[in-house]
């Protein structure tokens, strides 16, 4: 390197002293990483855009779908992630305020703004917790058809949910869930729907006033809600009851919104909670003076750098998966 | 570590006297947005569910590019991208955006075709 022409000090080049693009070191590493964090986000969106195109006229409606607040009954689509948002945009402007107080060395001021943050971020992934909750147990109920599409019962005049609970006939059957101690083989499987497929069936034909919604979109952008006839003839092709999400079976609607949903507002989760740790981490440092020591509050700049990414990240998995 | 902070946004219409001052008004600004978001994904107006634009709703072009708007600010103000080199800027905004459109236009189309493969070809699937 001697034939290198430099007008720094060879120690401080190699050092990591230089600064490309008056950018430091630890602040151009933590870009790389979001750039290539944004596009691992951008890789799983565009999946679901394209699970989504290709399902076009039978996704699951989000507004549907995602309809509780804790702590109230009824319906009330958007409202909670809408709350999640806000919580999220929230703790990004104390983070950035918390940089800001950084900056003009207050260490108090930036204790409290990183405590602040770090209880939104908290707040925000119990949101999720609670969501993933509450979509996981579902609440009304459906068939599942013999080629894995969903059956939801409604009321024919309203077009309202209705439970599997209000109309399923009681139908003594032996039926019981295998469990691990029961057999030779190790086996077990899940635990039983509620009802059978027949108590279902019977409790449909008994209720005259039921109808089936099915998955498909018409051009008012509605789930299609079959007639009376119709809907006795789609019950001859019900396969299983489903109650509730997972991998498999989700009673809203197609399984692969479910597994969507779960992967990412799940990996979405993951980044939340990591960012919570991480900026616990430079909390106890800015609360020991680490960084008043070391004269410069940069660390919290570059966790902040993480933070607001996550928050960017929540704005485009909101419209994608809540709104559009 | 940049301590001179640009002061203005949409283009200098709106001038703040201090950093803190300029960060509670892009909350505000955000806020807005999100509200409006959430107004419209609430009651979907007819008018704009039944205008295509492009072969999409109007609706979901509204909620796109305000979501473009909102990353906008959240990137210029809050990850501090305004006060950056315009180099670093473009190398950290132009490189995704490239990338992502290119995967998007692939996988849309596809996913597009296989759309009508399973409508027109004869594959029953929704039985």
């Amino acid at each position: 390197m001697d034939t290198t022409v430099t007008t720094e000090i060879k120690g401080s080049v190699w050092g990591g002293g230089n600064r490309p693009l008056g950018a430091s070191y630890g602040k151009l590493m933590m870009w790389f990483f979001l750039v290539s964090d944004a596009l691992t986000f951008s890789g799983f969106l565009a999946a679901y855009g394209f699970s989504r195109f290709k399902f076009m006229e039978t996704w699951p409606i989000a507004d549907e779908v995602f309809t509780h607040v804790p702590f109230f009954h009824g319906n009330y689509p958007m409202i909670y992630v809408a709350f999640m948002t806000f919580i999220l945009i929230m703790s990004s402007v104390t983070m950035v305020l918390a940089v800001d107080a950084g900056h003009r060395m207050k260490k108090n001021a930036v204790i409290w703004y990183m405590f602040a943050t770090i209880i939104g971020g908290a707040i925000f992934v119990g949101s999720q917790a609670w969501e993933w909750a509450t979509f996981i147990r579902g609440d009304y109920g459906a068939i599942e058809t013999k080629g894995g599409r969903i059956l939801q019962f409604v009321d024919a005049e309203t077009g309202s949910r209705v439970a599997l609970a209000d109309f399923a006939k009681t139908i003594p059957s032996e039926r019981v869930a295998h469990k691990e101690s029961n057999g030779i083989w190790f086996y077990k499987e899940a635990t039983q729907p509620s009802f059978t497929i027949n108590e279902v069936i019977e409790g449909f034909k008994a209720n005259p006033s039921l109808a089936i919604k099915t998955e498909t979109i018409n051009e008012e952008g509605e789930k299609v809600i079959l007639n009376r006839q119709e809907s006795l003839s789609k019950l001859s092709d019900a396969s299983q009851v489903v109650e509730g999400a997972n991998l498999i079976h989700n009673e809203y609607g197609s399984r692969l919104f479910a597994d969507f949903f779960f992967f990412i507002t799940g990996f979405h989760g993951f980044h939340v909670f990591s960012g919570v740790i991480i900026n616990l981490i430079i909390f106890f440092n800015v609360v020991l003076g680490t960084y008043e020591r070391r004269g410069h509050y940069e660390m919290v700049e570059k966790v902040g750098l993480y933070w607001h990414f996550v928050d960017l990240v929540w704005v485009f998995v909101f419209t994608f998966f809540y709104l559009v | 570590m940049a301590h001179e902070h640009k002061l203005e946004i949409f283009r200098g219409l709106w001038k703040f006297k201090s950093n803190t001052q300029k960060i509670w008004g892009v909350l505000a600004f955000l806020t807005l947005v999100t509200a409006v978001e959430v107004v419209l994904g609430i009651y979907k107006p007819a008018m704009l569910t039944g205008t295509y634009v492009l072969g999409m709703k109007l609706l979901n072009w509204i909620f796109i590019i305000l979501t473009l708007v909102k990353a906008y600010y959240i990137s210029w103000d809050f990850m501090h991208l305004r006060d950056e080199k315009s180099a670093l800027r473009r190398a950290i905004v132009w490189t995704p955006i490239f990338l992502v459109l290119y995967l998007v236009f692939i996988l849309l189309v596809e996913a597009n075709y296989i759309f009508d493969v399973y409508k027109d070809g004869f594959i029953k699937w929704n039985f």
